[in-house]
């Protein structure tokens, strides 16, 4: 059943799905490969953010299909641009909202993970492959570079040297050597991602969600500061979840040997 | 004969792939290789196919690599080695490793440098009685490839693997066999039929399940045990998902042969 995309029409290029505490989101334009041109950008950063928004979804997951995770830009779309017109494109917009997103996401990936559709996935919290994924940034090869944060979020991942060779050679990785590397967190048998981050994304549903948005928040927030400010940061988060009922109930519940019952409060 | 470098042939759910050279104790060319790489590939993918063996037409399984082309090839200055293998061989061994099917080799005869490489990319080896085994390249002055400094090193551990890839000296089916290389060895005249047979056998088993054994089999020579703890508990539930895993699970529980449909 598509979920309204606040514009009064259903998704096009997204399906979305609630499993309990979970929201999916599934990008599908099978027939090319789940390419991401503007407006399936649109619609799957709309359909994450109505899942922030959903008091009852505690994390989210973002997945394709077997054959593809997301194989990338759109490339007919993007052949005849010039600069003025990807300097005005909506889409890097879409990429500062994700950004924003305060519940964790997951990516399920099996097959392409290339150029735009690696770079969505390095944008998610956790990343689950199927061993027959692929991650990759071809970018080079036709006379670009990454331009949805590739550069810089493979280099905060797996550090200058691996990304060096990511960027500047063009080749994709196996999953296994991913998950080697950093770059992704656990490989599982083909057709088991989903299922997989179905149940990562269920343990996390469980843990108290303020604790879960903070820990994001100051996690994320070493990527941009100097140590000691990110410390000074993650102190401040720190002191603000003393105040939550979560905080609480879960001590009180880890005391009595009991699982806690959050609120989110 | 037919003047194809690979024949294939169907015997119901099995696939048997020919390595057709004889006159050249079939050594492996550009063109043999690609050919292999697609019947692979096809097979890989065909629901008809349950099981795929691998033979080689005339007295010799595979006598390696076509030495007198690699050799033409290098003073022509056009390709190297190196290359050679990553666009010729890594892709069909890769074929053989990755592919969801049982793959048998029928050691009709010699099994040489590349050509025993091949072999031990197959799941499985029978092998005719009196066959011999040789990792050779030391004797061309080349280091064992195609994967088999991989599959020497795992089947057989260090000591042994560097005896026989130091030495290049053959060693017998018989002794292959104790080794645990070889599955099995029978008359000569007998070895095809001893594979397909076998092969017939696995086709009978749940193949998806076989599927996800081989995938583990493949994945757990990399990994550590606590890693394997976790790739099992996620193949076993994707096995449990089938159809045959709950048909079998019935089929013991009301002391019934299983009927499987090798899908769903």
């Amino acid at each position: 059943m598509p979920l309204d995309s606040g514009h009064g029409m259903p998704y096009e290029f997204v399906l979305t799905e609630t499993r309990g505490p979970v929201g999916i989101v599934k990008i599908n334009r099978p027939q090319v490969r789940n390419a991401l041109n503007n407006q399936t950008i649109a619609e799957l950063v709309e359909a994450l953010e109505a899942f922030d928004r959903e008091r009852a979804i505690r994390c989210m997951i973002l997945t394709g299909d077997e054959r593809a995770f997301a194989a990338g830009a759109d490339i007919a779309q993007m052949a005849d641009a010039g600069a003025v017109e990807v300097l005005e494109d909506d889409r890097f917009t879409q990429w500062t909202r994700f950004r924003a997103i305060k519940k964790p996401i997951i990516a399920a990936v099996s097959g392409y993970a290339l150029g735009g559709g690696c770079e969505v996935a390095l944008m998610c919290d956790l990343i689950v492959a199927s061993e027959t994924a692929q991650f990759g940034q071809p970018e080079v090869k036709i006379g670009i570079i990454p331009g949805a944060g590739g550069t810089q979020r493979w280099t905060r991942s797996v550090g200058k040297v691996r990304a060096m060779e990511a960027v500047l050679l063009g080749d994709p990785i196996r999953a296994v050597d991913a998950e080697r590397i950093g770059l992704i967190n656990r490989v599982v048998p083909a057709g088991a991602h989903l299922e997989e981050a179905l149940r990562l994304a269920n343990v996390i549903a469980e843990r108290p969600p303020l604790a879960v948005r903070l820990g994001k928040e100051a996690v994320n927030q070493a990527l941009e500061t100097s140590l000691s400010a990110g410390l000074d940061y993650e102190r401040k988060l720190f002191y603000l979840l003393f105040a939550s009922e979560d905080k609480r109930e879960g001590m009180r519940a880890f005391l009595e040997k009991r699982p806690g019952n959050f609120t989110g409060r | 004969m037919s003047d194809d470098v690979v024949l294939l042939e169907r015997r119901d759910a099995t696939l048997l792939i020919t390595i057709n050279r004889p006159h050249a104790l079939n050594a492996l060319t550009p063109e043999t290789n690609l050919a292999l790489k697609r019947a692979f590939d096809e097979a890989s993918f065909d629901d008809a196919v349950g099981a795929v063996v691998l033979t080689g037409a005339g007295r010799a399984f595979c006598a390696g690599a076509d030495l007198k082309g690699v050799a033409e090839r290098l003073d022509a200055g056009d390709t190297s080695i190196g290359d050679d293998l990553r666009k010729n061989y890594a892709p069909l061994t890769r074929a053989i490793r990755t592919s969801p099917k049982p793959v048998i080799a029928a050691l009709n005869g010699t099994a040489a440098g590349a050509g025993l490489s091949l072999a031990l990319a197959c799941d499985l080896r029978i092998a005719a009685a009196g066959a011999s085994l040789v990792v050779a390249f030391v004797r061309v002055g080349l280091v064992p490839d195609a994967g088999c400094l991989f599959f020497l090193t795992r089947m057989l551990g260090l000591s042994k693997a560097t005896e026989l890839a130091m030495t290049g000296e053959p060693i017998s089916v018989e002794d292959a066999m104790r080794l645990g290389l070889v599955a099995a060895v029978v008359p000569a005249d007998q070895v095809l039929q001893a594979a397909i047979e076998r092969a017939q056998q696995l086709v009978q088993l749940p193949r998806q399940t076989l599927a996800l054994i081989k995938r583990g089999l493949e994945r757990a020579l990399e990994l550590d045990l606590e890693r394997t703890l976790e790739l099992e508990a996620a193949l076993q539930n994707l096995a449990g998902q089938t159809h045959d895993a709950r048909e079998a699970m019935h089929a013991f529980v009301e002391k019934r042969a299983p009927v499987f449909r090798h899908t769903g």
